[in-house]
């Protein structure tokens, strides 16, 4: 472990941009969408899915969140547009990752932003923000092989979640439930280390948290977090304006 | 095979809806010159949206305060944090968060 980590450092210092880094740079994030995909299968499979229908919507769908919804609305036979409408508003916050990373692929053709877009997940855009902080652009290539080895995962574990998932016991037992918010934890101080606007990022991050604990007495879950980084956002810009 | 169009229906309508959002943001502001103050506001979202994503994770079960019912995850999160800030390193962290989480269930 000691050594993967300290090879990842120096890659990210040493900063090369081609397709396999960007595979190498999507390696800490495999085991908690791993765990998560395998979970989506299972919920998947339990609401009627086959095993056809449940690599389709990982292919298609490709949401964490969306994906789990969706299964549970399909499972309580709600109407096709209901759960459509649900699932936009759910997946509605990647219009905000998408705008934050949009000004790092100023050089790259529509087509392939399109590509870069259609495979943007809160980890890859985790990643490749934190790794934007060195640099003005970020190279396509890179992007792609983050965005293609996170998609992957995700297919692979989601179909043996189906697969499997009735023989499995208990995966909190191993932790695995905890991979997901120490990805966030990671991901969020190395993007606080990595800006040096300590004061400024904190206040951020602590007012996003408070909004979207207070959010979830009054909206749905998804529009908290869009709430939450709107207002704290913008509370970001104010600060970083008067200070 | 039968194919269920219900289930076909509800993946390709889900997929286009989430597909739309994604890809649209970047495609039109990366041809257009964002304001300055535009850009300086879309800095603060990567940490807005992670410490929203983190506090909502940690904080919430089914989009309702669980401070019991998580308090082994949000005290296991003070380790990880930790390790996050020594090392720098997100693989590290991970690996250090979930073993952490699997020994105090192991003891408690």
């Amino acid at each position: 472990m000691r050594e993967l980590s300290t090879d990842l450092n120096k890659n990210v210092v040493e900063a090369d941009d081609s397709f396999w880094q960007g595979v190498k740079d999507c390696i800490p994030t495999l085991l908690g969408y791993l765990s998560i995909g395998f979970a989506a299968g299972v919920v998947e499979k339990t609401a009627g899915l086959n095993m056809f229908e449940i690599a389709l919507m990982s292919l298609l769908l490709y949401a964490g969140s969306g994906q789990f919804i969706a299964a549970g609305m399909i499972a309580a036979s709600h109407p096709v547009s209901a759960i459509i409408v649900t699932i936009f508003f759910i997946n509605s916050r990647h219009l905000l990752l998408s705008a934050a990373i949009a000004p790092y692929f100023r050089n790259n053709t529509t087509s392939k932003n399109l590509i870069t877009g259609a495979l943007l997940t809160d980890e890859t855009f985790g990643v490749a923000i934190t790794h934007a902080q060195s640099k003005k652009q970020l190279d396509y290539k890179w992007m792609l092989g983050l965005n293609i080895a996170a998609y992957l995962n995700w297919v692979l574990a989601t179909i043996a979640g189906g697969i499997f998932g009735q023989w499995i016991p208990d995966p909190e037992r191993f932790g695995l439930d905890f991979a997901l918010p120490a990805m966030f934890i990671g991901l969020l101080v190395l993007q606080i280390l990595s800006q040096k606007k300590y004061f400024t990022d904190i206040i951020v991050a602590v007012s996003s948290s408070i909004i979207v604990i207070v959010a979830s007495f009054f909206v749905p879950g998804s529009a908290g977090v869009i709430l939450a980084t709107i207002l704290s956002a913008t509370i970001g810009l104010v600060i970083s304006k008067w200070k | 095979m039968e194919i269920n169009w219900y289930i076909i229906s509800v993946i390709i309508g889900s997929a286009i809806v989430t597909f739309i959002p994604r890809v649209l943001p970047l495609v039109v502001l990366s041809k257009l010159e964002i304001p300055e103050w535009g850009i300086n506001w879309l800095k603060h979202v990567p940490v807005a949206v992670m410490a929203a994503l983190l506090a909502s994770e940690l904080l919430l079960h089914d989009n309702k305060i669980a401070l019991q019912a998580n308090s082994l995850s949000i005290i296991t999160a003070i380790p990880t944090l930790l390790v996050a800030i020594y090392t720098k390193s997100l693989l590290g962290t991970v690996l250090v968060g979930v073993s952490t989480l699997m020994i105090f269930r192991y003891l408690l």
